[in-house]
């Protein structure tokens, strides 16, 4: 019988919840990393027992953990646990939480500003791992979406970043932070061609490469924002998060910052499917297992009232791809709940009865066994939960 | 040899104790007594000072004899009683919240 094992992301640390494929007893552990913000933690699809884990600080930055044993043990990677950290002559082994933006190999200095929110242009400064996407193919290979955004690859589990700095000739001048910074947040690999990413960036918008990362485009054809000074620009859209199907990697899911958008052609153009959604501002979207055309959200009231609406924890699925919403409310809070769920805080599982899972700021871990019909929760007194990955294991 | 008292997050990192002995070569500064502890605990590299600018992170502050020395420059040598080891370094996280 299958297994199924959730990663969860929180202010004060990450912790890790397994069950049986009934998904009926979790077993939890944790706190890892007890005290630090853990904004992210995947697995590799190739090797599920490779984890890999940003974990950050306001005071002592940024750290990348790894774990090759399904979250019993961890390292930051090039320094494996009990091992010396240093070589014989006494260097570091790696440096796994150096991430370094290019500069120009002609004169060293930085390769581009982007625009502050005064509107006045501002030099990029790492800031943290926002989301960490192994490699569909090598487990060695994961890539990195950091605030100020940039995307980094690994290709030797985590031991070394680089930029893949030709994401920034996309009009980087041009993209400006939202309210939670200026972060590359989301990365979606095609399984049908190795060369194509797509990533979105708040508040950029979206981008796609088709060349490995040797040259970016932006995909933000259809989109309109009224909180920015022209609506249609081709860059500078508060995009929240998107879902993509892996068996039909043209078809892409969008909440964005107001909105939630289709594209049916890979992001060459978006059209709005809110239709009756009660609000259509929020952060997550997922795409159910089995079923391509079957997509989740969770509206929050609006952008300056983060938390759900009318005080009820309400899901919206639409089996037509956007546009026919229902309410699933089943398990759910139906009065006085006013967390929110963040972008990354909502994942499903492969087993045959789709389960559905999301975290909320209020430190509960919901979860439907049965494609969203009902609810009930795992966990519900962790701290605030930033990210929710689930994998469905052999 | 130099004591250097470490913020409880750090200590976890390195897997250590409170206080950490190092050996820096005289005359000792900000600047060696990092490169002395980094080199010893890589893991703590780009926690205290960034990876680039070499800069003290804006959130941490130093400390020695009652005195605070995060504005000092990390090249002025560290008073003779930390130099000596009679006295430790601490690095201490701002009080910044929760």
């Amino acid at each position: 019988m299958s297994n199924v094992r959730v990663l969860v992301g929180t202010r004060k640390g990450a912790f890790i919840l397994t069950s049986d494929g009934k998904r009926q007893k979790w077993d939890i552990s944790g706190p890892h990393f007890a005290g630090w913000e853990i904004y992210h933690l995947k697995g590799s699809p190739v090797d599920p027992n490779r984890l890999y884990a940003s974990q950050s600080s306001g005071w002592f930055g940024q750290i990348i953990q790894r774990s090759d044993d399904g979250g019993k043990t961890w390292h930051q990677p090039g320094t494996p646990a009990g091992e010396p950290t240093t070589t014989p002559e006494g260097m570091p082994k790696a440096e796994s939480n150096k991430f370094v933006y290019d500069t120009s190999p002609e004169t060293g200095k930085p390769l581009t500003t982007h625009q502050w929110f005064d509107g006045t242009q501002h030099p990029w400064e790492f800031k943290r791992v926002w989301h960490l996407e192994p490699s569909l193919r090598d487990p060695d290979i994961v890539y990195a979406g950091v605030e100020d955004a940039a995307l980094f690859r690994s290709t030797d589990g985590g031991k070394n970043w680089h930029e893949l700095a030709a994401l920034r000739d996309a009009q980087g001048s041009k993209w400006s932070p939202g309210a939670g910074g200026m972060g590359l947040h989301t990365i979606l690999l095609d399984r049908t061609n190795p060369q194509r990413i797509y990533i979105a960036i708040s508040a950029a918008g979206a981008f796609r490469t088709d060349d490995g990362g040797r040259t970016w485009k932006p995909i933000n054809r259809g989109l309109h924002s009224q909180y920015i000074p022209n609506p249609t620009a081709e860059v500078g859209h508060c995009v929240h998060h998107i879902a993509m199907h892996p068996s039909r990697p043209k078809v892409l899911f969008m909440q964005k910052h107001w909105d939630v958008m289709r594209s049916d052609d890979a992001g060459e153009s978006w059209h709005e499917v809110s239709g009756n959604l009660p609000t259509d501002f929020g952060f997550p979207i997922e795409v159910h297992a089995h079923e391509p055309e079957t997509i989740y959200v969770v509206p929050i009231k609006s952008d300056s009232e983060h938390y759900v609406h009318d005080g009820t924890l309400r899901v919206f699925r639409s089996c037509a791809g956007g546009n026919e919403w229902e309410p699933l409310t089943r398990g759910l809070p139906q009065e006085n709940c006013y967390v929110n769920v963040l972008r990354d805080a909502m994942s499903v599982d492969s087993l045959d009865k789709c389960g559905v899972y999301f975290g909320t700021t209020g430190g509960q871990v919901y979860l439907s066994a049965d494609a969203g019909d009902n609810w009930a929760p795992i966990v519900r007194d962790l701290p605030a939960v930033l990210s929710v990955e689930v994998q469905t294991l052999p | 040899m130099i004591r250097v008292v470490l913020p409880h997050h750090l200590r976890l990192l390195a897997r250590v104790g409170a206080e950490v002995q190092l050996e820096v070569e005289a005359p000792a500064t900000q600047r060696s007594t990092f490169d002395a502890l980094e080199a010893r605990y890589p893991m703590l590299r780009g926690t205290i000072r960034d990876h680039v600018t070499q800069q003290r992170r804006p959130m941490l502050r130093f400390f020695a004899c009652e005195e605070d020395l995060s504005l000092e420059s990390p090249d002025s040598q560290l008073p003779d009683s930390v130099a000596s080891g009679a006295e430790p370094f601490w690095i201490i996280g701002a009080i910044a919240g929760g």
